[in-house]
């Protein structure tokens, strides 16, 4: 496809390959820790040609994957009210719930909306002062600051009808759960430039130099991903354990301050359930006091929820990079994009659809 | 991997958007409901249908609901004629006649109703096609969404072509008229005002002409198919499955547009599965293909044609596969259902 031929330029694609192999000389386990570049990986078919034994282990970086079940199954019951319209992006509506997901709700006649921004959310609130507009935010450093800003500015506009459902959930505290697992298999990790883009790498300092493991911020075009392991291999090989910045043309090593700034004022740090991990001290962000009054959560009491996740469904594993979706008895049959079992067979990025949009199957029966 | 989700059907089950993206799940509505109901089903589905008893007609029917009503390089009036045209033209045949059918909600404004109807007799007549009846209806305000046009065309075949999708075989050439991509992303972003609207137009036009410069190639045009709902990636698994042949496609030569492929990346969209209105795939016996080539980039809806890949000597019959950037392979899998923006 000829566009952005510079990040994807097959010439120089085999070049770093070359380079790679001829660096490598044991077989690394590196993880990419987000699902766009997972999702890269697998579709470019990049993992594969890693030299013999090196292995990519995909990580938890899928705010859909990650969202807990509880929290979806408060946004149905708080969507299947009458006056109530709720909205999200795209790749939320199909995430399954308890019992049903967001698009079947909305085919059986509740008012539930994809929007490409919150800001539209709170532009929907002002143009409907008769409903109830509830956005549901989820997803990681990245979609933080977009979503303090819609509060700050519904705030601004005096908005009575407009709320939030924040699941907003933090890297580096999964980075270090991970680390802390003693069956961990991760000896590098490529961070997600786009969350460094928000945050700086400055985080990311005090993990690499703790558990001696090296941190490439690095991008999401193929040249990116394989540059970002080349980087890696080169420190793993000469003991190094450093943060590197692969995606220079993007991220600062104290990240974008304006937005710091925007999510420190409506966030704080909270604990924070990751769906299939359990809750995780210190890695989620909240509404903070000031502007609890957008906290949908609070604004509907949900009572009588009780989620329940498929027994079969190893989503957990997933996210931990401790298997792989061809190790799950349901991939491909019981569980598929169609009839999802698991959230990370739901979004574009999550690591299971990744393989099944690749084709991917099943190694044994 | 089964293509048939085994999951148990729940019998409250309701109709989704998806079902309507022309990927998996209308598959799936077709065969479960659809086609055993009215008793079709028997063979390929094609774009259009042989005429029983008169093998030299064709006729195709389309109805067309997109929103917003009009979009930077068309509109509903437009895309109405020419999806049917290019329905027709994909058997291999020239329009004869069209019949117009509006379904038209209380409060459309007529100066909307006029423009769409200008642009529509104004194709009709680019193309040479008549608009010889029609019906209109008007229904109550929210019974519709503003107007639904659908159109009916009757065409006669181009004597020496006979293409189907079941006729694509080991070693044809595939081809591709043009970049792809345009129409979905150009109607998603005018809908949802994502400001992509001042670099990408619908790629809408009729594609007949394309097909009259491919029939002096005879029976060395295989199959012809445009791919609209469901993309590329929905055309090539509907002609590899109704073919029983293995397609494989290499990603540097399928034309991505750069304001479409900024648009998918920021959308986490594939351009192989947005819908198209412009271009067509053939697949061509591998020894007539530079002739096509030719005979399509001698007409400006095609000055852009590309041989984007080849039917595999031999290959799992049904599969698609895509040779990437990076010179791995993955299979291309039909599309599910709509396609949701992700996250970030």
């Amino acid at each position: 496809m000829k566009y952005l031929d510079e990040y994807r330029d097959p010439a120089l694609a085999r070049h770093l390959l070359d380079e790679l192999r001829a660096t490598a000389t044991r077989p690394w386990r590196i993880m990419e820790v987000c699902g766009g570049q997972t999702h890269t990986l697998v579709r470019q078919g990049i993992d594969e040609l890693l030299p013999a034994g090196m292995r990519m282990i995909h990580g938890p970086g899928c705010p859909v994957c990650v969202t807990p079940l509880e929290t979806l199954d408060r946004a149905m019951a708080i969507a299947a009210r009458p006056g109530v319209t709720l909205t999200s992006f795209g790749d939320m509506l199909r995430v399954p719930g308890t019992g049903t997901d967001l698009l079947s709700l909305r085919a059986r006649g509740a008012d539930v909306r994809v929007v490409y921004a919150p800001m539209d959310a709170v532009r929907l609130a002002a143009r409907h002062p008769d409903r109830e507009v509830v956005f549901l935010a989820v997803g990681f450093e990245t979609t933080a600051p977009a979503n303090a800003t819609a509060v700050l500015h519904a705030a601004r506009l005096g908005l009575t009808n407009f709320s939030m459902l924040v699941s907003h959930v933090l890297v580096p505290p999964a980075m270090t759960t991970l680390l802390d697992d003693p069956d961990c298999e991760v000896q590098a990790f490529l961070a997600a430039g786009h969350v460094c883009a928000v945050t700086g790498w400055r985080a990311y300092e005090p993990i690499a130099a703790r558990y001696r493991v090296p941190i490439v911020v690095t991008g999401f075009e193929p040249l990116d991903l394989l540059e970002g392991v080349l980087m890696a291999v080169t420190q793993l090989e000469s003991g190094r354990h450093e943060v590197a910045n692969q995606y220079a043309r993007a991220v600062r090593r104290t990240g974008n301050t304006a937005a710091q700034d925007a999510v420190r004022t409506v966030f704080q740090v909270t604990d924070r359930a990751w769906r299939g991990i359990g809750t995780l001290p210190a890695s989620g962000l909240e509404l903070t006091e000031e502007y609890t009054r957008f906290d949908a959560a609070r604004r509907f009491a949900v009572r009588d929820l009780s989620p329940a996740e498929d027994p079969s469904c190893i989503a957990g594993a997933i996210l931990t990079g401790a298997r792989l979706p061809t190790d799950c008895a349901a991939y491909g049959t019981r569980c598929t994009p169609r009839h999802p079992l698991g959230a990370p067979m739901v979004s574009s990025e999550g690591t299971c659809a990744a393989y099944h949009a690749a084709g991917r199957v099943r190694s044994q029966p | 991997m089964t293509i048939e989700c085994p999951a148990p059907r729940h019998e409250d089950e309701v109709v989704l958007l998806g079902h309507g993206a022309g990927g998996r799940l209308t598959a799936e509505l077709l065969d479960r409901l659809i086609l055993p109901a009215t008793g079709g089903g028997h063979g390929p589905l094609e774009d259009a249908a042989l005429l029983p008893d008169h093998r030299d007609l064709v006729i195709s029917t389309d109805g067309f609901v997109v929103s917003p009503l009009f979009f930077p390089g068309g509109d509903i009036g437009c895309l109405a004629v020419h999806g049917t045209v290019n329905d027709l033209a994909m058997r291999g045949a020239q329009p004869l006649a069209l019949t117009v059918s509006l379904v038209i909600e209380e409060g459309l404004p007529l100066a909307d109703l006029r423009a769409v109807m200008q642009s529509l007799g104004k194709a009709a007549r680019d193309v040479g096609v008549p608009v010889v009846t029609g019906d209109t209806k008007v229904v109550g305000r929210g019974a519709a969404d503003k107007l639904f046009v659908t159109t009916t065309g009757v065409g006669r075949r181009h004597s020496a072509l006979h293409p189907s999708a079941a006729l694509a075989r080991p070693g044809d050439a595939v081809l591709l008229s043009g970049p792809v991509g345009l129409h979905g992303t150009t109607v998603l972003s005018t809908r949802e005002g994502l400001g992509f609207e001042s670099d990408i137009a619908s790629d809408t036009r009729p594609l007949h002409r394309l097909v009259a410069a491919l029939a002096p190639l005879g029976p060395a045009v295989h199959t012809l198919r445009d791919p609209t709902r469901g993309g590329l990636a929905a055309a090539l698994n509907e002609i590899a499955h109704a073919s029983s042949v293995a397609v494989e496609i290499d990603e540097r030569a399928v034309p991505v547009p750069g304001p479409v492929a900024s648009a998918c990346d920021l959308l986490g969209l594939d351009p192989l599965v947005v819908a198209n209105e412009g271009c067509l795939t053939a697949f061509v016996a591998p020894d007539a293909a530079e002739d096509a080539l030719t005979a399509l980039r001698s007409l400006p809806e095609g000055a852009q044609a590309v041989r984007v890949g080849e039917v595999l000597p031999d290959g799992p019959a049904g599969r698609v596969t895509l040779r990437t950037l990076v010179g791995a392979r993955r299979i291309v899998d039909m599309p599910l259902g709509e396609q949701l923006p992700r996250i970030c």
